[in-house]
């Protein structure tokens, strides 16, 4: 206590001087939790629209196997997964270096979240879009890809948003297997500067801000990319 | 040298077990408290606890619990309190659950027809009694399914609060880990631990959520 208040009376309370003049550092962070966050969440995008593919046209010990994995990663911590990945998987051969055992592990564990959205969007899938492409002659490809897949999508484009953000806070997890990213940037400037306070005040605002941009740029970006431009019928 | 048997591991895991439950329930406990007294400010009327509560929510998941968990650990120690890791992760818990509770809950709420408020108003009942005898118990129905959901992610997210120094499920598996040698048996073991606590809710959750849709 006597201590506490010593240091008090020789600093400011909160002195964010020596926090900020890290910015470049802050910056590389950001860079890392950006390209982190892009590369995860494209992958694990993609790994939970084939999850659900097979889950709703796979055999039985496909749709078993894919559910498993599902229920399993859902319903275990982030933080335990990557330490089985970065430290667990070295023991029977499988060694990474953090960054790509940060993406592994990030996409695996989207990978079983979107699987669950995007299988919800396909079943709601009414039954005369499939009739339909069956009488134009579509393949199974085409009609996944062209009939089911972007009405899919764009029915479950909010609940899948709010994942891909968890998703992007959950790259400040990484940081703990030593991934140079923003939150591993702010240790290592909090443990230089003895501002711990200031310097996770100003990574969480960083962080926030981060959180309503992608929030924006995945609005903005669904409608138009993901399953606004899909030629249903049209170009082709 | 003393070696560790795989029933050894179990053991201190298991061992470890009621930590992660506890802080699990008292985040749950003390963050519905806080996420009750929160939904009654949202709703109250005039609505000048609207924002405050909006941006309350929008901090908490807007920003990782890994932030947040040292955000309280640091600031209580700069308040000059003398911190534990078990207190800022209780608080921090009990904020975080709090902000996903609330949220929750106001979705419920706003799922009640119009007319339930406008005919409880017309019979005379006060805003306390609105919500006592009319608002709550029908939103009360719709929320469990939601909130079984939300336990699942606090019972996961305990396992964040092993940074700040809080011995729990995943803290005991990394000092195990740490000694043994044998990474890849420890954690794939916590993992089967928290796969055995939260799966059961999840199933809870969806057979409950299946239960209400067939019901409407």
């Amino acid at each position: 206590m006597q201590q506490a208040s010593d240091l008090r009376g020789g600093h400011p309370m909160l002195d964010f001087s020596s926090v900020l003049a890290a910015w470049p550092d802050f910056l590389g962070g950001l860079a890392m939790t950006a390209v982190l966050t892009l590369l995860s969440c494209t992958l694990g995008t993609l790994l939970g629209i084939a999850c659900a593919w097979c889950r709703v046209y796979g055999s039985r010990v496909v749709r078993l196997a894919v559910a498993s994995y599902v229920e399993f990663f859902r319903n275990t911590p982030f933080i335990v997964q990557i330490f089985f990945i970065y430290f667990g998987l070295p023991a029977i051969g499988l060694r990474m270096t953090s960054l790509p055992a940060a993406i592994v592990a990030l996409t695996i564990n989207l990978g079983a979240y979107a699987c669950e959205i995007v299988r919800a969007g396909i079943e709601a899938t009414p039954r005369g879009q499939l009739e339909a492409a069956q009488c134009l002659g579509l393949g199974r490809w085409h009609t996944f890809t062209r009939v089911v897949l972007p009405p899919a999508l764009s029915r479950v484009w909010p609940a899948l948003t709010s994942q891909l953000v968890i998703i992007m806070l959950a790259t400040a997890v990484c940081s703990l297997v030593s991934t140079a990213e923003l939150s591993y940037v702010t240790n290592r400037i909090a443990a230089q500067t003895f501002r711990q306070f200031e310097s996770y005040i100003v990574v969480t605002l960083l962080y926030l801000s981060l959180t309503i941009a992608f929030r924006r740029l995945l609005q903005w970006l669904g409608p138009r990319f993901v399953f606004g431009c899909a030629p249903i019928g049209g170009a082709r | 040298m003393i070696s560790f048997t795989t029933w050894d591991v179990v053991r201190n895991l298991l061992l470890s077990l009621p930590w992660t439950l506890a802080l699990s329930f008292i985040a749950f406990l003390g963050g519905g408290l806080v996420g009750l007294l929160l939904l009654v400010l949202r709703l109250a009327r005039p609505r000048i606890f609207e924002r405050p509560v909006a941006a309350y929510v929008q901090v908490f998941q807007g920003t990782p619990l890994l932030m947040q968990l040292f955000l309280v650990y640091f600031g209580l120690a700069l308040a000059g309190v003398e911190t534990s890791p078990m207190a800022a992760a209780v608080l921090c818990f009990t904020f975080y659950a709090s902000a996903y509770l609330t949220e929750t809950w106001r979705g419920c709420v706003e799922s009640i027809p119009k007319g339930q408020w406008e005919a409880s108003a017309c019979l005379a009942l006060t805003f306390t009694q609105q919500l006592r005898y009319v608002i709550f118990p029908q939103a009360l129905r719709l929320s469990v399914p939601p909130t079984v959901g939300l336990v699942v992610q606090i019972i996961k997210n305990t396992s964040l609060a092993s940074v700040v120094g809080f011995v729990e499920l995943t803290r005991t598996g990394q000092m195990i880990a740490n000694v043994t040698f044998q990474p890849f048996v420890v954690y794939g073991l916590v993992a089967l631990f928290y796969f055995a606590l939260c799966f059961p809710c999840s199933m809870l959750g969806s057979w409950l959520e299946k239960r209400m849709r067939l019901q409407h």
